[in-house]
């Protein structure tokens, strides 16, 4: 597969105001058995798209193939340069000797050799991030010590520190306290005013709705664009299987009871 | 009170035993925190363990111990790769069944009539008959692996907090975890010398359990296992002076209640 990743750093990379592109993505982890296919899609900077599906549908493997780890990848990758990632809060140890500001940090190891501490501009630069998920506070405390939705910020905040131009986050609301997911969405809105790129998987078709486009997954691409266009009963029918319930709100549809958990 | 203390070091022999065991712990205090991070204590006591056949074997050769302990590994690493792929059997069984036929066949080895009484040695080590020229090899081994473990530092952080997210972080998982084995058999190969293939891994593990029990940091966890894995290494040498006991054994013993006092003192009490 040819992948593009034009603007070679991220920080100059934004002003060229490039976005995701991609062409007929097919891939999976085994030959012969493509865990998803038929991708195609466009976002621009400054949007957030929701990826939507079943579990097992292809948002991890979406994921994976843009983060240049799919074992197997057919077809188009652009990129305005290196994806940050940001996985669900159980995927990180707890029992880890880290602080809340040690796991900021580890967004800048990247850019350091490992003979040098790290830059005076990145550590000033991880204390504001702290500040801008609202942890400011906990900077020593140990990672393991935070809640669900604190922790999600930290791991929000070592993405941040990456300073990437696409940010891939995987259900970073699903579970998290009433106050992290404010904080979680005023970021967001934040980030999308950067001109960043935003790729959210989730299970929560509301929110997606409030998003700027719609990725629905099942093995293969159902449907990609505006939410309005996409978020009709028999697009989330064909996307979610015989799980889904729709509720009809105001012509279309609102809310999925899909709860996979 | 004093005399106590400085009395087994006034020998040149007790002397090169401390140097070396101060060398060592420059290789095993950091590399048990991350073999500890990595949940890799099992591989660890696996891999000193399987080497035996192979430090027989050069006992029996007369050629130096530290060929053999790196053909040991080299056999038991390959052994309980290729025994652990088996999907019927499963990773610990495979390395369970490898461990225990080398381990025995080691003891077959140098159990039989015609070895020279050396398996004690080989089990236990001799921290006091080392000599100038096993104190530098140890030392060039030990330097490289706290070396390795201090370039390495921040990608073995990624991958052993978050694995799933280090390659786009910079760092990839398979790459860090097999360089860590590796890690752990070069320094295999420095201790086994000093404290024998049972005990070294008292002073790669204990250490370190104490001090992942009273740090909460990486760095103060990685430097307080580093002192604690000397200050064993001192009071082992002490106390098998004064008690008339083996060294090796009173180096492990010591390290070894460390580790259980760490774990009495309430977590994080040290941190701050």
């Amino acid at each position: 597969m040819k992948r593009v990743d034009a603007g070679a750093h991220p920080r100059e990379g934004r002003s060229g105001a490039r976005g995701v592109v991609v062409r007929g993505l097919s891939g999976g982890y085994e030959p012969g058995r493509d865990a998803l296919s038929e991708v195609s899609f466009a976002a621009e900077p400054g949007q957030i798209v929701g990826v939507l599906g079943p579990n097992g549908g292809g948002k991890t493997t979406l994921f994976r193939a843009l983060l240049g780890e799919l074992p197997i990848r057919r077809g188009e990758v652009e990129l305005p340069g290196g994806p940050a990632y940001v996985p669900q809060t159980e995927r990180a140890r707890l029992d880890f000797p880290v602080s809340a500001l040690d796991v900021v940090l580890m967004g800048a190891y990247a850019r350091t050799p490992w003979f040098r501490r790290i830059a005076r501009r990145d550590r000033d630069a991880a204390r504001a991030v702290l500040e801008r998920i609202g942890l400011a506070d906990e900077a020593d405390a140990s990672f393991g010590a935070l809640s669900g939705g604190q922790r999600q910020r930290v791991l929000i905040g070592r993405a941040l520190l990456q300073d990437a131009p696409v940010l891939l986050l995987d259900e970073p609301l699903s579970g998290v306290d009433g106050v992290s997911a404010a904080r979680i969405d005023a970021l967001f809105a934040e980030l999308r005013a950067e001109r960043r790129t935003l790729l959210v998987a989730t299970h929560d078709v509301r929110q997606a709705g409030e998003w700027d486009r719609v990725l629905c997954l099942h093995g293969r691409q159902v449907d990609y664009g505006r939410p309005a266009a996409v978020l009709s009963p028999e697009t989330l029918r064909e996307t979610y299987g015989a799980e889904l319930i729709v509720l009809e709100g105001g012509g279309r549809a609102v809310g999925v009871g899909h709860h996979a958990h | 009170m004093l005399s106590w203390l400085t009395e087994p070091f006034a020998s040149p022999i007790v002397q090169r035993a401390l140097v070396e065991l101060l060398i060592l712990s420059l290789a095993c205090g950091p590399l048990g925190v991350w073999v500890l991070l990595y949940r890799d204590a099992y591989a660890a006591e696996s891999m000193s363990h399987g080497m035996l056949p192979g430090l027989v074997v050069a006992a029996l050769a007369g050629a130096p111990l530290l060929l053999g302990a790196v053909a040991g590994v080299l056999v038991a690493a390959t052994a309980i790769a290729l025994v652990a792929r088996d999907q019927r059997l499963g990773a610990d069984v495979g390395v369970a069944i490898c461990v225990s036929t080398l381990f025995g066949l080691g003891g077959m080895l140098a159990l039989s009539p015609a070895s020279p009484p050396r398996l004690q040695e080989l089990l236990f080590g001799d921290l006091l008959g080392i000599g100038g020229g096993d104190v530098a090899v140890a030392g060039a081994l030990a330097g490289g692996v706290a070396l390795a473990l201090l370039a390495g530092h921040r990608s073995l952080a990624l991958v052993g907090f978050d694995r799933g997210s280090a390659p786009s972080l910079g760092a990839r998982p398979l790459r860090w975890e097999l360089a860590l084995l590796a890690v752990l058999a070069v320094t295999t190969v420095a201790a086994v010398q000093g404290l024998g293939n049972l005990l070294l891994v008292a002073l790669v593990l204990a250490p370190a359990t104490a001090a992942l029990s009273l740090a909460r940091r990486l760095a103060a966890a990685l430097a307080l296992s580093v002192a604690l894995s000397a200050l064993a290494g001192t009071a082992g040498l002490l106390l098998s002076f004064h008690l008339e006991v083996a060294a090796g054994a009173s180096v492990a013993a010591c390290a070894v209640a460390m580790a259980l006092l760490a774990l009495l003192v309430p977590a994080g009490r040290l941190s701050h």
